[in-house]
Formats: C-alpha cells, sequence, structure tokens
C-alpha cells in the first residue's frame, strides 16, 4: 500500500496531459492529444528534447569510463587511503546539490563555460561518477580476484587481461552506471538552473519554468514523456541483467 | 606482489583520472565557498555575525531545521513499515516490490513535484474528491505552505529511508524472534523488545540520511512552498542569482556543508555509506 502511495501520485500527470482544455485541469469526459502534439512540434521543446539528450548521452559515456577506470583502480590497490579515496570520490552525490551548483556556478565562470554545453557536461559528469563507481564497485565484489592472477600468470599483459577477463565479468554494473549516469543528467535541474541561461535549455530546466508559470499543460504531457522513459530505461536494465542471471545459470 | 611498500601501485593509475577531474572541478571550487565565506565582501567574520543579526536568517533556518525533522520522522517511519513489509513478503512479491521502490526512486524530483502540484491545489484532486465525498465543504489550502512542501518531501524520501533499514532488516537472524515467541513473548512484546532495538542502526541511519538529503532539498520546497516556505537552499539560489550576494551565500553554504559532513562522519559509524545508496557493500 504504502508503496503505491510512492509511485501514484506521478501519474496524475497522465490525466492531466490529455486534458483538451488550454489550462491544467483534469479532463472530464473528453480526452485531447493536443498537448502531446504540441509538445513534439514546439521548436522550443524539440530543441530542449534533443539538448538534454546531448548532454545525457555525452555524461554518460564520460561519467562510466572515469567512474569504472576508478573503480577497477580502487579494488586492486590494497592502500590504507584506498577506502578515503573512495569516500572523497563519492561526495559529489551526497552533498546538497544546492551547494554543488555554487561550486559550479563559480568554476565556471572565470573559465567562460557558463550555459554551454561544455560547462554543463563537466559538471553533470562529476555529479554522476560516483554512482558508476558504486555500481561498478558492487560488480567488482562478486568477481574472483583469482581469475585475474590466473590470466597474468597465462601472461596476458594487463591491458588484455582488463579486456577480456575483468571488463567481460564487470559489465551488468558498467551497464547500469552508465544508465544511471544518464538518467541523472536527463534529470538534473538544481546545478543546471545556475550554469545555464539561453543557449542551453535542458528539457527539466523548461519544465521548471512551466511548472513555476503553473498554467500550460504541455508540461504535464512532458513530465509524460519522461515517466515513460524512466520506466523504459528500467524494463531495458530488468531485461539485461535477466538475460545475463539466464546466461549464467546455463554456465553452471 | 602489491604491497611492496613504497612502490605506487598501478591501480591508482586507474583511479587518477576520476580522482583529478574531482579534484579541479569539484573540491578546488568548493573550497573556494568557504574562502569566499570569510573574505566577500570584506575579509573577517562578518558574514557568520549576520547570523545572529538579522531575524530573517535565524527564521531560516530554523525553518529549515524543523521541516528536516518532521520530513526525517515521517519518511522513517513510512520507511520502516515499508522495509518490514518487503523483508517479511513473498520472494515473488519482495522482487515486485523492490521494483516499485526503485522506479520511484528514479521519476524525476520535478514530475513527482508537478504532480503534487495538481493533486494538492484549491481544485486539485484531492480537494475535490474531499468535497464531493462531504469530508470537507471548503477547500484545503495543501500548498504554498509548510503541509504542502512537508508532504512533498516525505514523498521524496520515503525511498531513501527504505534503503537503509531493508539493508539491515535483511541482516536479522530471524531465530532470535523465533526464540522470543517460544519464551512465550506476545507478537507485539517480541518487536518492541527484540525487532526494534536490533534495527537500531538501521533506523539511526536512515535518519541522518533523510536529514542530510533534507536539509539541501530545494526543488520540492521552491515549487510547493511558493515563496511562503523559505528554506536554506532557496534562500542561497537568492542570494547568488537575484541579489549577487556571494558572501552570505557562501557562509550559509559553508554552515550546510559542514553540518552535512559531520552527519556524514555520524552516520558512517552505524554504516557502510555506500549500502546506504542502493550499490550494494563495497568490500
Amino acid at each position: 500500500m504504502a508503496l503505491l502511495f510512492l509511485v501514484l501520485p506521478a501519474l496524475i500527470a497522465i490525466p492531466v496531459s490529455l486534458t483538451p482544455k488550454r489550462f491544467l485541469s483534469m479532463p472530464k469526459g473528453d480526452y485531447s492529444w493536443r498537448h502531446f502534439e504540441f509538445l513534439f512540434s514546439s521548436p522550443e521543446w524539440l530543441s530542449s528534447f534533443a539538448q538534454s539528450g546531448i548532454i545525457a548521452v555525452s555524461t554518460a559515456v564520460l561519467a562510466t569510463a572515469l567512474g569504472t577506470l576508478a573503480a577497477i583502480g580502487l579494488w586492486r590497490v590494497t592502500s590504507k587511503y584506498s577506502e578515503m579515496v573512495r569516500a572523497f570520490l563519492l561526495l559529489p552525490l551526497i552533498i546538497p546539490q544546492i551547494i554543488s551548483a555554487m561550486a559550479f556556478y563559480r568554476l565556471l565562470i572565470p573559465l567562460g563555460l557558463l550555459d554551454t554545453y561544455a560547462g554543463l557536461i563537466l559538471a553533470h559528469t562529476v555529479l554522476a561518477a560516483p554512482l558508476v563507481l558504486i555500481t561498478v564497485s558492487a560488480s567488482l565484489a562478486n568477481f574472483d580476484p583469482k581469475l585475474e592472477q590466473a590470466s597474468r600468470n597465462l601472461g596476458a599483459p594487463a591491458w588484455t587481461t582488463m579486456r577480456r577477463v575483468i571488463l567481460p565479468s564487470i559489465r551488468p554494473g558498467v551497464f547500469a552506471g552508465a544508465l544511471f549516469a544518464f538518467i541523472l543528467s536527463w534529470d538534473e535541474i538544481v546545478v543546471t538552473l545556475f550554469i545555464s541561461k539561453f543557449n542551453v535549455y535542458t528539457l527539466p530546466r523548461r519544465m521548471w519554468n512551466g511548472i513555476r508559470e503553473n498554467t500550460d499543460p504541455t508540461v504535464a504531457a512532458a513530465a509524460v514523456v519522461l515517466i515513460a522513459v524512466t520506466l523504459g530505461a528500467f524494463a531495458v536494465s530488468a531485461i539485461v541483467s535477466r538475460q545475463r542471471a539466464q546466461t549464467a545459470l546455463k554456465e553452471d | 606482489m602489491r604491497v611492496l611498500g613504497r612502490h605506487i601501485s598501478p591501480g591508482w593509475l586507474l583511479v587518477a583520472p576520476l580522482l583529478l577531474v574531482v579534484l579541479a572541478f569539484y573540491a578546488g571550487p568548493l573550497a573556494n565557498i568557504l574562502w569566499l565565506s570569510v573574505t566577500d565582501p570584506e575579509p573577517g567574520i562578518g558574514n557568520y555575525q549576520k547570523l545572529y543579526q538579522t531575524d530573517a536568517l535565524g527564521r531560516i533556518l530554523w525553518t529549515t531545521f524543523r521541516i528536516c525533522l518532521i520530513t526525517t520522522f515521517f519518511s522513517v517511519a513510512l520507511g520502516y513499515s515499508v522495509a518490514y513489509a518487503m523483508v517479511h513478503a513473498h520472494a515473488r512479491n519482495q522482487h515486485v516490490m523492490l521494483t516499485f521502490l526503485l522506479v520511484s526512486f528514479w521519476i524525476s524530483v520535478l514530475v513527482r513535484t508537478f504532480a503534487w502540484l495538481m493533486l494538492l491545489g484549491r481544485n486539485g484532486l484531492v480537494n475535490e474528491s474531499m468535497e464531493a465525498i462531504g469530508l470537507i465543504s471548503e477547500p484545503v489550502r495543501f500548498m504554498r505552505n509548510e503541509l504542502g512542501v512537508l508532504i512533498g518531501m516525505v514523498h521524496y524520501m520515503v525511498p531513501y529511508a527504505v534503503l537503509p533499514l531493508l539493508a539491515n532488516m535483511q541482516t536479522l537472524d530471524t531465530r532470535v524472534m523465533a526464540a522470543s515467541r517460544n519464551l512465550g513473548a506476545t507478537g507485539t512484546q517480541t518487536f518492541w523488545r527484540i525487532y526494534l532495538p536490533l534495527t537500531a542502526p538501521g533506523l539511526i541511519a536512515a535518519s541522518l540520511l533523510v536529514f542530510i538529503l533534507s536539509l539541501g532539498f530545494y526543488v520540492t520546497p521552491a515549487i510547493l512552498g511558493g515563496g511562503k516556505v523559505l528554506m536554506v537552499a532557496e534562500y542561497i539560489s537568492v542570494q547568488l542569482l537575484v541579489t549577487l550576494n556571494w558572501g552570505t551565500a557562501a557562509m550559509l553554504g559553508t554552515l550546510m556543508l559542514f553540518s552535512v559532513l559531520a552527519l556524514l562522519w555520524l552516520m558512517s559509524r552505524f554504516m557502510q555509506l555506500s549500502a546506504a545508496f542502493g550499490g550494494g557493500a563495497t568490500r
């Protein structure tokens, strides 16, 4: 029951997005797709979709590369500092976003990267990399270090061992991390509010404005699309992890 | 081979890129904020003196603290019942419940806040249905006040409370509870005297986590509070984007940062931090 309370409220966006009226309202009897039609034909909304997509994909790629390398590195070193470094690298995830926003704002002004793709991708990558670090580390925890030793003992160079032995075994963690990084960037609003203005106008940013003005049902349609994307991402990850479990069973 | 004293493990080479990025583009600017709090507009502790010199600031801090405390209480209470139900459900239901939990985790905070805006408004679904069944005659004011902010925040925080509690409850030895029942204790007694104390570490970790996340929460208070409920995060954004008052903003940010770090340190004594983020324990 309580779990329904967690998910259901968000679904109110669905009926509201189908209202035939020009203002935010529950539809009474008749439904209309007009707000979706507008959403997918307005140049502003379309450009926001594209911008958010570009930024989220770039963030996912960068954060996954950096986070995976760091996770493997931390897994390999046995040093009293490694847990300290791990805690430090996780900081961007737990420090309130408003503080991160302030820090990035301060950083990007002198660099001239305020309101640019590069600035947003940089900030989102720093925020998302810890997620990848966590998921990949979880995968590595189940990986038997003896496999790596065996590969090395059989004469494989470090790079081959990494590519042929380690990476295939932690693929689910890497994949989950990339997905989380994508969603984080795709949804990110607090930092984005500070470091973007006119040139870069992401989807959450446009929704934020719409919500504040509190009149246009297009926001409801956008919310429905966002929910659909989240659910889709989830379905993909569930299918991948199930396939993975099945192949693991067969191998046993 | 790896632990050869002074030799630097090759693993560090893999850590280096992310470490450098975080140091240069995150830790550096954060340090800059701390520095600003004592140097802008003029060197000294003038920014911190404002805390007790101006009533407005004190009021904002108090509002933030109060809202965070109430949010924590309700989120953890709800989260506890959810986690309890999940641990004691059949394996298949457990899987479905976990999916629900994770989905709610990842649905955009904007979407959820927007949904509450629709539900709680003057002509929102909640008011209309309560009027329809004759529960109330006048619409209840849910929004632009603390009630709305609390509803939105609790709703957002419950999944965060569930995860540490779940991690904790799953490690409990159920035989202890069975033993308690066998020795003649009632179900209620077993819960209050055995189960609850055993889940105390999870409860504390969940409370601290929710409190930490609530402290800096921006989106929901800003939208559901409608400018009437001013919390620290929103005040910081006004200082930066409207009045361009870096000193005060940096001072509040510094205070928030140190509160969060202190609470994190406290939390790390109760559980492995990474376990609280749904990533599972990392060794």
